[in-house]
């Protein structure tokens, strides 16, 4: 069990972020977009905005099924340079409110596994290091404060050794769940998941809204039983998609490209960024809380799907 | 050894399905398709079929006698060159496109990097009459201007991916966003024997049609098995498909990958070589380290991983992978070319490299080489390179 125990009845940080603020807002920014100095100013300006969960891209250049949008953020970041142990240092320096989640791809935790171990001097017999471990990411990630991981081309069957190293650390392994996940799969994910279940009502993330509504109460129906928190994701962009969101159960909502197109658009005018990155954290939070309060107002717990 | 992982997409360590979870579902389901369809009697037949009427199998076996004279040791080369297209992607293509006209799709897509593999696509969508949409990033479309016009004619759309490096990479990714929206429709027909469970093992069977044959044909010739039997790695499709049918027997195997500036080089594609055990493009597999720029002479093996059973096979010592430099591929091109007026594609240029290699050390006395493919798409290159 986790070693940041918290003063609170909460398995983690991450769970008690969402619950005691539900509904939670969770940001999304890649690190590094356009250097590590800005994302220090937009993780800050998104925590005074009013997020409760702040995740941040660590970039890895192969980064599959990522949308056009978070992919550019990735290549911008590369190219500005950015290594993980730089990801770390800026970690390091963050003090936010809102806990702080890692989101990464699986070689990146691997390849730190590895850099430590000695590199062969000669060529073709090299083996610097055959056997990648996850530990070394996972300590250092806890040692720069961070509250959680998601890897999403992690499969859970897969995921014993970090979900160990995670435990051992006091981190939360998130999952993400899509709208094709059900059965055994659903079960197995689920049986690994902590923090909370990164709902994903879709693949693209442009003009899905049609959709929403339908495939989001579709897919928190299916985890209605299993008791983590769950936090919808689907390219959300505006107050209202929040509030319809929280309305159809969810107790997060998570924007990424909304806010990633924000910092591609101001360029090197991180002040002009910044700011509107805090008013669009605001105006996503009072969305969430409209959707909340109307829920209170109907006076039910979990609605029945609203037929447009 | 494992014959490879029908239940788990696992070949030992490697391999697997690391993939984002909406693309979780939909690769199940093709896996399903694969093992009750693709294994039917019927769909055998009618596999084979083509493959005898559309693609040209089978190919000969072909005693390569100025070149055996000149090393010393008798080589074979197999014609995967003389197919259809002129390359062994067609065996592939063909299983792929059958599959998904048997499991109801109406649309393929592919990803391309110099365009062979999509001209190989387009080729299998106008013969099954599917709707065909090849994703290419825009440096590569206006490099392979050629092959763009290709796939055109045969009625493929070419959507010109300009996220990104503009590159394969960036195309790969293009290709599985389509996949996971269109699923219920599409089949991503993967090129080689990488990704995800269960392109690896699919595009491995539907290719193991070389070594089955080239093993009858030795036998009738000869009346033994070769002492070796050699083949160029990038993803590996060419490669797996030549040794499948020698696994079990006491025959040498031996890999030619990308050795660019030299696998001991900070510019190569020699994963197997040296590299490192990794997680790329939804599979477990060996790497090139993060400090190398991935590069061959040759598109086809410029590719930073590698099929999953190559890793496997490595770790297990069944086959020796050696990185053949660019300069050794550029000559053996060139030798082929003279000896015995064959033109071999740069790809399968290092597998011949790699059999002169094996000739002078002189430890196999008969050598199978696959020629996976000509070399008529390399002119430009090699005019270049020899002031032709």
């Amino acid at each position: 069990m986790s070693d940041a125990v918290t003063e609170n009845e909460y398995d983690s940080d991450v769970e008690a972020a969402i619950r005691e603020n539900h509904p939670a807002l969770i940001t999304y920014i890649t690190a590094g977009d356009p250097s590590l100095e800005d994302t220090k100013e937009y993780v800050e300006a998104l925590d005074r905005g009013g997020s409760d969960l702040i995740e941040l891209g660590l970039p890895f250049s192969e980064p599959i099924a990522e949308g056009p949008t978070i992919q550019a953020a990735i290549n911008r970041a590369l190219a500005a340079g950015t290594t993980p142990e730089g990801f770390f240092e800026l970690v390091d320096d963050l003090e936010t409110e809102a806990p702080l989640l890692v989101m990464t791809y699986y070689n990146m935790i691997l390849q730190y596994g590895g850099s430590e171990a000695p590199r062969a001097s000669d060529g073709r017999a090299a083996k610097p290091r055959d056997k990648p471990e996850v530990r070394p990411f996972v300590e250092r990630a806890a040692g720069a404060g961070l509250s959680g991981i998601i890897v999403p081309d992690l499969p859970a069957e897969e995921a014993g050794p970090l979900r160990a190293a995670c435990d051992d650390h006091g981190l939360d392994l998130v999952f993400i769940i899509a709208p094709t996940t059900e059965g055994q799969r659903l079960d197995d994910i689920m049986s690994q998941v902590s923090g909370f279940a990164y709902v994903q009502a879709r693949l693209g993330t442009t003009g899905a809204r049609a959709n929403v509504s339908s495939a989001t109460h579709e897919s928190l129906a299916r985890l209605e039983e299993y008791d983590v928190p769950k936090a919808v994701g689907f390219g959300v962009s505006e107050g209202d998609h929040a509030a319809e969101i929280v309305e159809a159960g969810a107790d997060g909502v998570i924007v990424g490209s909304a806010l990633v197109d924000i910092i591609a658009e101001h360029g090197s005018d991180t002040g002009a960024a910044a700011e509107r990155l805090e008013a669009k954290a605001a105006e996503l939070k009072r969305g969430a809380r409209r959707g909340a309060d109307s829920l209170t107002v109907d006076g039910e717990d979990a609605p029945e799907p609203e037929q447009p | 050894m494992s014959d490879g992982a029908h239940e788990t997409g696992a070949f030992d360590e490697y391999g697997g399905r690391h993939v984002p979870e909406p693309l979780e579902e939909p690769l199940e389901r093709l896996a399903a398709a694969y093992d009750d369809v693709a294994t039917t009697e019927a769909f055998q037949t009618d596999f084979r079929d083509h493959l005898e009427e559309f693609a040209g199998r089978p190919t000969p076996l072909y005693y390569a006698a100025n070149l055996s004279d000149r090393y010393g040791a008798d080589i074979y080369l197999k014609r995967e060159d003389l197919l259809h297209g002129g390359a062994h992607k067609i065996n592939n293509v063909l299983g792929q496109a059958l599959l998904a006209e048997r499991t109801g799709r109406d649309r393929l897509i592919a990803e391309t990097g110099a365009g062979q593999h999509g001209v190989a696509t387009a080729m299998a969508g106008a013969l099954f009459d599917l709707e065909t949409e090849i994703y290419m990033g825009k440096k590569d479309v206006e490099r392979q201007e050629m092959n763009v016009f290709r796939m055109r004619l045969m009625g493929a759309e070419v959507n010109e991916v300009t996220r990104g490096d503009e590159g394969l990479a960036d195309a790969v990714d293009a290709a599985l966003e389509d996949f996971a929206e269109n699923v219920d429709d599409t089949h991503y027909l993967v090129g080689s024997v990488v990704g995800p469970d269960p392109f690896p093992r699919m595009v491995r069977d539907f290719q193991s049609v070389i070594g089955e044959e080239a093993r009858d044909q030795f036998l009738e010739r000869t009346g033994e098995l070769p002492d070796a039997a050699v083949a160029c790695v990038g993803g590996g499709s060419n490669a797996i498909g030549l040794f499948h049918a020698f696994r079990d027997d006491d025959v040498d195997f031996y890999g030619a990958e990308g050795g660019g500036e030299g696998a001991d080089s900070s510019k190569h594609a020699a994963p197997l070589a040296s590299g490192t055990d990794d997680v790329i493009h939804g599979m477990k597999t060996r790497v090139i380290d993060d400090d190398v720029d991935v590069h061959s002479v040759s598109a086809g093996l410029d590719y930073p991983g590698v099929g999953p059973e190559h890793a496997m096979f490595r770790a297990v010592g069944r086959c020796e992978y050696t990185g053949i430099t660019d300069d050794a591929a550029l000559a053996a091109f060139r030798e082929l070319s003279e000896t015995e007026g064959i033109i071999p594609a740069l790809e399968s240029s290092h597998a011949v490299a790699r059999a002169i290699q094996l000739a002078e050390e002189g430890d196999h006395e008969t050598i199978l080489v696959n020629l996976s493919g000509r070399g008529d798409k390399d002119m430009e290159t090699a005019a270049a390179k020899f002031d032709l």
